[in-house]
């Protein structure tokens, strides 16, 4: 049986660097920054290779909605071991709403059985990409997957809750966004990344016409926290909280 | 007119309606949404969203699933984790880890919002009119089971005292007796790490943090935390952060309130003892 599975992924800044405003505000300022796939995609990867190696998917498809450069992160998810990579090239900044709309006009070319993606990107943690989809596709999702069985077109995903954990259902087509437990992503040493270089990469046009409509306007930083102070000892910390009157 | 439907997806939700109007400036309905999966509520909700300017709940993994679901069908803009409304159409909302805020703009309605209560006014919902809807979509997802892992500790989002622990409590029970048996000296909620969860220390739900949840106590002790901007994100309101940990370096330290370096095996039981005194 034929299984292929799309992963979305988005190019973003490392998510241990620290980031800060440009002077004027206008946007994030990323000069000198270093990029990454956003990890939660990045486990999206890693879950579609391990279902390829189980002999369930049958093709992976990493598809990425932006700049040039994210040929760099499509690269790395073709040395984790996807088959081959799309780069709908744009340099609009767009909310998740048309990055819905941009992954549906590939969904319906691509036709692929599964859709595995991160359940947010660590710049923008909006959270909405996948949820979106679905609604627009009338598939069903499972969100923030912790845990995925594939049987067929049977998909059985654990989910994580606010209270807990959910076992849900869903039959292929469908969508599932990954939560940080659900795997382990492996570390590709760069000759992979080298070799991945001759897998194929194909560059699109955005075609959808809808536009973003929620448009980020300025960027600040947060108010700081007044600077603490380091007790000596236990008595002195139990001292100052109570004088905090916190209990 | 310009109206708000305040969707409370637990009850404990619904102490942040009034406030969250509020701040918008105009009337709201209340609707408590029942169990059902998050497709079913969504196309149920579309049927009647547009009648209003705004659909919002408070940020929980349950509304973050739900209400992009309804955003997406309506095609309408969608913000979420907002902290302050600046106008109708603009919000504010911590972005990067909640390392940088950021300014929105919306275009279209009705907006969906997903907010963090703590920065609106806290109340009972008084003459709010409640919505009831009848539920006959069916599913595409059918739900196998779902476990409710009631600690019997006070709830984290709205605990006045938390106390988490990360990666050196090694095992879950050290987690449990240790940091969860000195929260319950204090009455505490527990809270713990993604590195603590993800080794199976503590459990899914007790994670705080960018990915997890955002608390707000008036005391917040972290004990052997390293103080990563992904956890941090989720405690920078508290009012009081404590911090615990053997290295004097930890960047937990630049953001607490009070810092001990010392080992919390031997702090937390005498900072107990020392506290009830
Ligand atoms: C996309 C993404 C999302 C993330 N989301 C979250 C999130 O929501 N929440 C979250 O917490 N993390 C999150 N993380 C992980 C985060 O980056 C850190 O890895 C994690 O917070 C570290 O947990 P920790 O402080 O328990 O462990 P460590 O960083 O290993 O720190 C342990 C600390 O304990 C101290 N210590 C050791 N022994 C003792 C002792 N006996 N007594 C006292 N102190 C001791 C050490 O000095 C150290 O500072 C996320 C990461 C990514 C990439």
């Amino acid at each position: 049986m034929q299984m292929k599975v799309m992963v979305p992924i988005k190019r973003v800044v490392d998510p241990y660097a620290k980031v800060r405003p440009l002077a004027d505000g206008s946007a994030v300022d990323t000069t000198g920054a270093k990029f990454e796939i956003n990890p939660f995609d990045e486990i999206a990867v890693e879950e579609a290779v391990r279902l390829k190696e189980k002999g369930i998917a049958t093709e992976i498809v990493v598809v990425s909605i932006g700049k040039s450069e994210s040929e760099e992160q499509l690269r790395k998810a073709l040395a984790i071991g996807a088959d081959r990579a799309i780069l709908l090239e744009t340099d609009m900044v767009t909310d998740s709403s048309v990055i819905a709309e941009c992954l549906k006009q590939i969904v319906s070319t691509e036709q692929p059985a599964l859709i595995l993606m991160g359940k947010q990107a660590t710049d923008d943690d909006a959270n909405q990409a996948g949820q979106m989809l679905a609604a627009k596709l009338g598939w069903p999702i499972a969100t923030f997957a912790a845990k995925v069985e594939v049987n067929g077109t049977n998909v059985s995903v654990t989910r994580e809750t606010d209270t807990g954990e959910q076992v849900v259902e869903l039959v292929t087509p469908a969508i599932i966004t990954t939560d940080l437990r659900l795997n382990e992503p492996r570390y590709v040493a760069l000759p992979g990344i080298i070799k991945a270089r001759s897998k194929p990469l194909i560059r699109q046009a955005v075609t959808t016409e809808s536009s973003s409509k929620v448009n980020m306007t300025h960027v600040e930083l947060p108010p700081s926290r007044p600077v603490g102070r380091k007790v000596g000892n236990v008595a002195e910390l139990a001292a100052a909280i109570k004088e905090r009157g916190v209990l | 007119m310009s109206k708000l439907l305040f969707i409370a997806f637990y009850e404990s939700d619904l102490s942040a309606a009034p406030g969250f109007a509020k701040a918008l400036g105009i009337d709201y309905d209340t609707f408590l949404a029942p169990s059902v999966p998050s497709d079913v509520f969504a196309k149920e909700l579309a049927k009647i969203a547009t009648g209003y300017s705004y659909i919002a709940s408070p940020s929980s993994m349950k509304s973050k699933d739900a209400l992009p679901y309804l955003a997406g069908l309506l095609d309408t803009p969608m913000v979420t984790d907002v902290i302050s409304v600046v106008s109708p159409t603009t919000f504010k909302r911590p972005i990067y880890a909640g390392s940088m805020i950021a300014t929105v703009e919306t275009i279209g309605n009705p907006v969906v919002i997903t907010f963090r209560p703590n920065g609106f006014e806290k109340g009972l919902p008084v003459s709010a009119s409640t919505v009831t809807l009848e539920f006959t979509e069916a599913s595409n997802v059918k739900v196998v089971s779902e476990s409710n892992r009631g600690t019997g500790r006070p709830d984290l989002g709205s605990a006045k005292i938390v106390v988490s622990g990360g990666r050196p409590l090694k095992e879950a029970a050290t987690f449990e007796s240790v940091i969860g048996g000195f929260a319950d000296s204090l009455g505490a909620a527990v809270g713990a790490t993604r590195a603590a969860v993800d080794s199976g220390i503590a459990p899914n739900e007790l994670q705080v943090g960018q990915t997890g949840k955002v608390v707000v106590p008036d005391l917040y002790i972290a004990a052997g935390i390293s103080g990563s901007t992904q956890h941090m994100a989720g405690i920078k309101d508290s009012k009081v952060i404590v911090a615990i940990n053997t290295d004097a370096n930890a960047p937990i330290f630049e953001m607490a309130d009070l810092g001990l370096v010392g080992d919390l095996y031997t702090v937390l039981p005498e900072l107990q003892t020392e506290l009830k005194s």
